[in-house]
């Protein structure tokens, strides 16, 4: 399948309830992959998710997904939400509550003959380890069960982009990363652009992708989410926050002066310097390092800013849509995240020898 | 007891309210999910059979529906015969005459359904017929039962629309109502508490079935 941008370029306008109108005015492009919409509650988020998926009208704009115009102001187009071939997970779920599982999946697939209904069922529901939920009813479902099951209603549909309003809120983060894990494992099959829209901040280090931050109707900034990030203080908390790497270590020496500090792995010999944190020599601490914030080089590298050059061999490597997944080895195992492209120039593969690269600020103390 | 004159009473309500809740689907779905310049026009005129004396709806349906009426004559065109004094013409009085009590109930439970299930139905790709047929009408079945009843009791029990466009027809347009009063203006008391009372009877077993079922269905009282 192959994979297309969403373009959205929208402006809409909400009659005044006594205030300033509510414009939503957004010029965004959606690649495949996640993309986290993150904003506080009445930015808009969830009208121009509505928007896109053709459930409200904007004022003026564009809508294309690669070639096709969805929406266009100026020459009248506005394809019905039916043939939009888009999925949607509302923030309610929406799931009919006097159908089965089954049914509820089986919903946007019954024009396909039988069997193909029964195969795609039950794929997806094995995908999202709900298949031995077929037979009950919305209502007897726990809330990570019912968000499972609207997740393969909209994604049995083969959709050509998936709009997510919020749907893993109220999950706690355990539940939440793993429903997370099979919608990426999902994307890497079927590389379609995810718009993630989330009020929270811990979501949106959890996916740790592209974000767009909503305010007021506006894009206000793009970027990786890092960028906004606090330094984690708890173990748990940093695991929420998709800190991929949170490893055991002793401190070895503070040097106050250059405001960092030495900390060993594990009991390994692997060191690293961390920034400066309120803690005694010989004190036992962790780590969370993003995966996405290590470099890897396959040579050893010079005249580089970075303090922590670790040399470590490549134990796998998983692909998952547009993100490589890369495990080495080096003391502890490190997992490092890197583009396909990347990959393929470094010719990465098992058993490569390749040193890893970490800035002393993209290593957080958790306490 | 006049058995006739329940057989009819029956007999129209039964056709009256299945015919009702056919064309009231339809009408109360475009006044709950689509805003029209006018729907209070409409909504209204719904609502007329509600205020207007019976004597009145039937005198208007007895001019329609006479030789000289536009129904009557094209009733005349199609069948070969008149139409008032006829059960036809009693069940066209009758369906305007109970349409408020198939449409409210309807129109209430459509309404109090989640507009996200049918945002989700369409995302899913299924069309607005097929979505009313999936999701709409299966959610807002008992306001579709309460249509059913309620129509079919509020028929049961009509009287002057029946007086003015029926007549007093034994087995064609003599209801229970019109027996009970031909009863009493012939000082048939008896008689007249024998059919009063079956027709209390049955009309209160009718609507404990629709309360008992649906306690939050629509109601004629207020909300709590």
């Amino acid at each position: 399948m192959s994979s297309a941008m969403l373009f959205v370029k929208i402006r809409k306008q909400f009659p005044a309830n006594g205030l300033a109108p509510f414009v939503l005015d957004v010029d965004a492009a959606f690649p495949s992959g996640f993309t986290v919409l993150f904003g506080p509650s009445g930015a808009g988020k969830s009208t121009l998710l509505d928007c896109i998926a053709g459930l409200q009208r904007p004022d003026s704009g564009q809508i294309r997904l690669a070639d096709e115009t969805l929406f266009d102001a100026s020459r009248g187009i506005s394809t019905p939400p039916q043939h939009r071939e888009l999925a949607y997970v509302f923030q309610s779920l929406a799931l009919f509550p006097h159908l089965s599982v089954e049914q509820n999946i089986r919903y946007g697939i019954t024009r396909l003959a039988v069997g193909e209904q029964k195969k795609r069922v039950e794929t997806i529901a094995a995908a999202f380890r709900i298949s031995n939920l077929l037979q009950r009813r919305p209502a007897e479902l726990s809330g990570g069960e019912k968000q499972r099951v609207a997740l393969a209603r909209a994604l049995v549909t083969r959709p050509r982009v998936l709009l997510l309003d919020e749907p893993l809120t109220g999950l706690d983060a355990s539940l939440r990363r793993s429903i997370l894990d099979d919608l990426r494992a999902w994307n890497a099959k079927n590389v379609i652009p995810i718009l993630y829209v989330t009020h929270n901040r811990e979501e949106v280090d959890a996916i740790g992708e592209h974000v767009l931050t909503l305010a007021d109707g506006h894009v206000q900034e793009t970027g990786i989410p890092h960028s906004v990030l606090e330094a984690p203080r708890r173990v748990q908390l940093a695991h929420a926050a998709g800190f991929e790497n949170v490893l055991r270590a002793v401190v070895v020496d503070e040097r106050p002066v250059d405001g960092v500090m030495r900390v060993a792995l594990e009991n390994t010999a692997c060191q690293l310097e961390i920034p400066l944190g309120d803690v005694q020599s010989g004190s036992e601490v962790q780590i969370a390092i993003r995966a996405g914030d290590i470099l890897l080089a396959t040579e050893a590298p010079h005249f580089l800013s970075a303090r922590n050059l670790i040399p470590g061999t490549i134990d796998s490597i998983e692909t998952r849509g547009v993100l490589v997944i890369v495990r080495v080895k080096a003391g502890p195992t490190f997992t490092v995240h890197v583009t396909p492209g990347a990959a393929r120039s470094l010719d990465l593969a098992p058993g490569l020898l390749v040193w890893l690269v970490i800035k002393t600020h993209s290593c957080h103390l958790v306490r | 007891m006049n058995a006739e004159a329940l057989l009819l009473s029956l007999r129209l309500a039964t056709t009256v309210a299945l015919l009702l809740v056919a064309l009231a689907l339809p009408l109360a779905y475009t006044i709950s999910f689509f805003d029209w310049r006018g729907k209070f026009l409409v909504e209204s005129a719904v609502a007329l059979p509600l205020v207007l004396p019976p004597t009145v709806l039937g005198f208007y349906a007895l001019i329609a529906m006479g030789p000289r009426g536009p129904l009557g004559k094209l009733w005349q065109l199609l069948f070969g015969h008149p139409l008032a004094f006829t059960f036809a013409g009693l069940v066209l009085a009758s369906l305007v005459y109970s349409l408020p009590f198939a449409v409210q109930p309807l129109v209430a439970s459509f309404e109090a359904l989640d507009r996200r299930l049918l945002d989700a139905s369409a995302v899913l790709g299924v069309g607005r017929a097929s979505t009313f047929l999936r999701v709409i009408v299966p959610l807002a079945w008992p306001g579709v039962l309460t249509a059913l009843v309620l129509s079919f009791a509020h028929t049961l029990g009509e009287f002057g629309v029946v007086l003015m466009v029926g007549g007093n027809l034994p087995g064609i347009t003599r209801t229970v109502s019109i027996d009970v009063y031909d009863r009493v203006q012939s000082l048939d008391y008896d008689g007249a508490q024998r059919t009063a009372l079956l027709l209390l009877l049955v009309s209160f077993v009718v609507l404990s079935i629709v309360y008992g079922v649906n306690r939050r269905a629509w109601s004629p009282w207020p909300a709590k």
